[in-house]
């Protein structure tokens, strides 16, 4: 959302490649040091650590769709309805029965893909400003959700909860997917075109439609991505609680949460800068400070506040150092 | 009468055809005689101390541990005055106690999906001897408790969960119970044909569904004319909002909730537009209580009782004693607040939506630790 | 979200028929057929009177969008001076007179944090105004320890409960269309015919240009979101008035406010936006929401209802932006 320059960066150390890890350490220093000063050294084993990365997997995955968007400057508020819709269409589609796991995940993804593609046109087409056109899609989900269900609907069949439930090696089986996704993310923005002209639109759509970038098309296709990641989280979400919910995406507070991830993650809102592994980042940074919260005893209404600041805090160490006016 | 019940019943018929194929049934004709029975049950115990009480003879035995032991508590949050009331009841519950030595609160704050990651947490390293947990819904959680009774006895109470391995199910009659108490007082206090208005807080809450239609079932089999079921979405200003429209197209005559938290606002609806007060089911908050007392209202307060926050710990004081508990289910009794025992509960120096069926008013810190002014 | 406004910063928009306006007389007219109550009265005025709040949020958050940002604390904001005036007030009437000041001033404190956070820390407003919203529910929270503490007096109550009756031709007017009014019209006249009304439709139209034009960028940004938060402040006044205290009396109202300055034609990031259009939007809304309870549609469609005029709202504009050429 910056209205100003896009100045190159400079070669030699770039703070804002390592300003993701940096707030990593500094956040799992906090851990370790809260661990030892209130004598509970039983936090500190591995098996711990690997139950604080399995704390927001679902937010992760819709993190990473996340970045996609906010990479081409858009931003998407519907993802928190769409993981409650997929959530109760995989499940009710399921109803139990392993046979139709299949079908239900393929329902679920085309579901995503639409949403997707209508975001994407209404914004491109449209020209409706991303964050109106994704919170009316959002309430048309959300609205269309509960004319049909009002609680949880549908059941998961065991086969299916291996998802959320199922381990490899001691290592939640959802934790390596997550893993598998993000490296999957990262090589689209690397080595794809499709990741090359995401940055390049981003960075400034007018010369990347002058470079001959069908910049509308790589905007739709950011969208399709983001939708297609929270369909993912819905599922995971549905094999975790064993049932579709329609409260599970607005609950998590999945839109907003995710757009915090990504931009702690050092993805600026403005687009064309940051990546996957600062999202990954954002998303174990968010971890370590529910699990510290939760170690030092603190109660969820200071939790609330000192969270708002962290947020604010995280994004500011990356942005106080520029020139630019953002909006 | 015959042509009532014929109406009930195509209603009834309509309803389920209506009712999506896979939600779940809140209108559950054997529960609603149960909890109905239970209503008018006489409960073991001391009648002084309701939330040692139990409706029901079954008991569980414990093989006791060493104390002081741990107790974990997994908590679905504190996210709205009753919970704030329960939690306070059961930090001052746990004061009593001195085989519970330490206690690790985790608050899910309303998730589903944090809730069953804190229970991971605290079997990961929470070195609990016994947990209790405050289930945030019933099926979401079932396969974290599951994970929890292997490891130590598991008390649950308020929502359950679809297995029988916790110790014991701690809660109070339930939400027919609640619906019922509500609309027979407003059967006994308007003619039949008076215009009823509902007001429900939202749909899909499991608690607040079976309170909902076992006080329409009430309602109807009584000949009322049901004006309209409106959600709140628990804003005053939009209860507020909903009774002033209807106050603009009809008159009403009795007013039943399945939750009093917007209770005084749906009361100043009516004063503000000048009209009398009807009869009003609200519950046991001190805001509705004393505008009750204040304009000598005919009301009644159902009660879902905070003080089963109180039992829980005493539940699990006894799993550490070696003591048997009432179980698997430790029903509680359920009562009301009526004219006759509203000024036992009203205490203005309680914060307005303190619960006043907290069982709470001998213990040694109150009021203080409830907020009283 | 690129913004290609690269017009010059000086410009008088000539009078135009906002189509908010023409919404707005359609859904009164479709509310009297459904119900002609409505046009005694009782009907418009109780439903000016809940609109109220809604229309001063809106006008303050048309200043902050149109300057090229966001208000997304305004909900919170509300809560937390609708708990906090009833911790301070303490059931005592005559704490009102210092209490209502203490509000609108902690309203225009939050906004100059909400301002300089933006400003100096550079955090774009969506994300700095977001950790606000999420830090003022956490400590209206711990103010209150979770539930309301105590009541409000009714002299507080004042402004958003009470009428002024006797009133000739419309019989009475509430107290909060009367705070409406006045506020909407000093907020009207601030942003279009003062200097600061000029200078922050220049900011949102092109900071840069601005900025080498003279305008003290930061002073003025900072200044339209204490206005955004004095207006929030007020909004919480009115509605703690109307349906007294509880602990999320805020809640969804920044994303309302949103929409009723779009539906007024607000341009998101920046340069263009009217008072009177947004109080316009938010009857607008309030209207359709009253509109479909008469028609008994139950939630699900109201939502759905309010995401589809959303985007067509938006949509719209944009098309006879384009067609204008403007």
């Amino acid at each position: 959302m910056s209205v100003t320059d896009n100045t190159p960066a400079k070669p030699g150390f770039r703070f804002e490649k390592w300003a993701p890890v940096i707030l990593l350490a500094l956040a799992f220093g906090l851990y370790v040091a809260i661990a030892l000063i209130t004598d509970q050294t039983q936090y500190l084993t591995f098996g711990n650590l690997v139950a604080i990365l399995g704390r927001s997997i679902a937010l992760g995955i819709t993190a990473i769709g996340q970045t996609f968007v906010i990479l081409v400057a858009s931003i998407d508020l519907s993802v928190a309805s769409l993981i409650s819709a997929t959530s109760v269409l995989a499940s009710v589609i399921m109803d139990g029965s392993p046979g139709m796991i299949v079908p239900a995940i393929l329902a679920a993804l085309v579901l995503g893909g639409i949403v997707g593609v209508a975001n994407g046109l209404v914004i491109t087409g449209l020209k409706v400003n991303p964050l109106i056109a994704t919170l009316g899609m959002s309430l048309i989900i959300q609205g269309c959700l509960s004319a049909f269900v009002s609680n949880f609907a549908g059941s998961v069949p065991p086969e299916f909860q291996i998802f959320a439930y199922g381990e490899i090696l001691g290592v939640p089986a959802a934790l390596i997917f997550l893993v598998l996704l993000a490296l999957a993310a990262w090589a689209v923005l690397r080595f794809t075109k499709l990741g090359s002209d995401i940055y390049a639109v981003g960075g400034n759509e007018e010369a990347a439609r002058f470079a001959g970038i069908k910049t509308n098309r790589v905007i739709v296709s950011a969208h399709v991505i983001c939708s297609l990641c929270a369909v993912v989280a819905g599922l995971y979400l549905a094999s975790r609680l064993r049932s579709g919910a329609p409260w599970i995406g607005s609950d998590g507070v999945y839109d907003l949460e995710s757009i915090a991830v990504v931009v702690i993650g050092g993805t600026v809102l403005a687009g064309g800068r940051g990546g996957i592994f600062g999202t990954m980042a954002g998303m174990i940074i968010f971890s370590l400070i529910d699990s510290v919260f939760n170690i030092a005893g603190v109660d969820s209404f200071a939790k609330q506040v000192m969270r708002g600041i962290i947020i604010v805090a995280a994004v500011a160490f990356y942005a106080f150092r520029s020139k630019r006016i953002v909006a | 009468m015959k042509h009532i019940v014929q109406t009930t019943a195509a209603a009834t018929a309509l309803a389920f055809c209506l009712t999506p194929v896979y939600a779940q049934n809140f209108n559950d004709p054997e529960e609603f005689a149960k909890q109905q029975a239970q209503l008018t049950a006489t409960a073991n115990g001391p009648a002084d101390q309701p939330w040692v009480q139990y409706i029901g003879d079954a008991m569980v035995e414990n093989a006791g541990m060493e104390g002081p032991a741990t107790v974990c508590f997994s908590n679905a949050g504190v996210n709205n005055p009753w919970r704030v009331v329960g939690y306070t009841n059961m930090l001052e519950e746990l004061k009593l106690h001195d085989s519970i030595g330490d206690f690790v609160h985790v608050d899910a704050e309303g998730s589903d999906d944090k809730q069953i990651a804190d229970i991971n947490d605290l079997l990961a390293g929470g070195n609990c001897d016994v947990m209790i947990v405050s289930p945030n819904t019933t099926a979401a959680l079932t396969p974290a408790v599951e994970k929890a009774c292997e490891a130590m006895p598991v008390v649950v109470f308020d929502r359950g969960v679809n297995t029988q391995c916790p110790v014991t199910f701690v809660h109070p009659v339930g939400g027919y119970g609640f619906g019922i108490q509500g609309a027979e007082f407003i059967k006994d206090n308007v003619d039949e044909g008076a215009n009823v208005l509902m007001l429900r807080i939202l749909p899909g809450v499991d608690v607040l569904e079976t309170r909902y239609s076992a006080g329409r079932r009430v309602l109807d089999d009584a000949g009322m004319n049901i004006v309209g079921v409106e959600f709140t979405d628990g804003d005053n200003a939009k209860t507020k909002s909903i009774v002033e429209d209807y106050l603009m197209r009809g008159t009403i005559d009795a007013v039943w909730m399945d939750a009093g938290a917007t209770a005084v606002a749906a009361v100043e609806a009516f004063e503000d537009s000048g009209y009398d007060i009807p009869v009003f089911v609200g519950e046991d908050q001190q805001d509705f209580l004393r505008k009750w007392q204040d304009e000598g209202m005919t009301a009644i307060a159902p009660t879902y009782p905070t003080y089963q926050w109180r039992t829980a710990v005493i539940a699990a004081a006894r799993v550490i004693e070696g003591e048997a508990v009432p179980g698997p289910e430790w029903v509680l009794p359920q009562p009301t607040i009526t004219q006759e025992n509203l000024a036992d509960f009203v205490n203005p120096a309680m914060p307005p939506l303190h619960y006043a069926m907290c069982g709470c008013e001998t213990m040694d810190n109150y009021p203080q630790a409830w907020g009283a002014q | 979200m690129s913004d290609q406004a690269t017009a010059p910063a000086k410009r008088r928009a000539p009078f135009r028929f906002n189509p908010v306006w023409g919404l707005l007389i359609v859904l009164i007219i479709a509310i009297v057929v459904m119900n002609p109550g409505f046009a005694q009265p009782t009907g418009y005025m109780n439903f000016l009177k809940r609109a109220a709040p809604l229309a001063i949020l809106a006008a303050g958050q048309v200043y902050v969008i149109v300057s090229g940002g966001f208000d997304l604390s305004v909900g919170s904001l509300i809560t937390l001076v609708v708990v906090g005036a009833s911790m301070l007030t303490n059931n005592d009437p005559s704490a009102t007179y210092w209490v209502i000041p203490l509000m609108l001033a902690m309203g225009l404190g939050v906004g100059a944090i909400n301002g300089m956070v933006v400003c100096f820390l550079r955090v774009p407003s969506l994300i700095a105004t977001l950790g606000m919203m999420i830090t003022l529910n956490g400590l209206a929270f711990m103010w209150s320890g979770g539930a309301p503490r105590g009541y409000l007096p009714d002299t507080f109550r004042f402004f958003g409960r009470e009428l002024i009756r006797d009133v000739p031709m419309v019989r009475f007017i509430p107290v909060s269309v009367i705070v409406l009014i006045v506020i909407g019209g000093l907020l009207a006249w601030a942003m279009h015919r003062t200097n600061l009304g000029r200078m922050i439709h220049a900011i949102g139209d092109n900071p840069l240009a601005a900025r080498l034009g003279g305008v003290p960028v930061n002073r003025v940004r900072i200044t339209a979101f204490m206005i955004s938060g004095l207006s929030a402040a007020v909004a919480g006044i009115l509605l703690g008035g109307f349906a007294g205290v509880s602990t999320d009396v805020g809640f969804g109202y920044e994303l309302q406010a949103i929409t009723a300055a779009v539906l007024g034609g607000a341009q998101l990031l920046g340069g263009r936006g009217s008072v009177p259009a947004a109080i316009g939007g938010a009857l607008a809304l309030t209207a359709i929401f009253t509109l479909l309870n008469f028609l008994g549609l139950p939630q699900p469609v109201r939502q759905v209802v309010q995401g589809l005029i959303l985007i067509a709202a938006v949509a719209l504009a944009m098309h006879r932006r384009e067609r204008t050429g403007t």
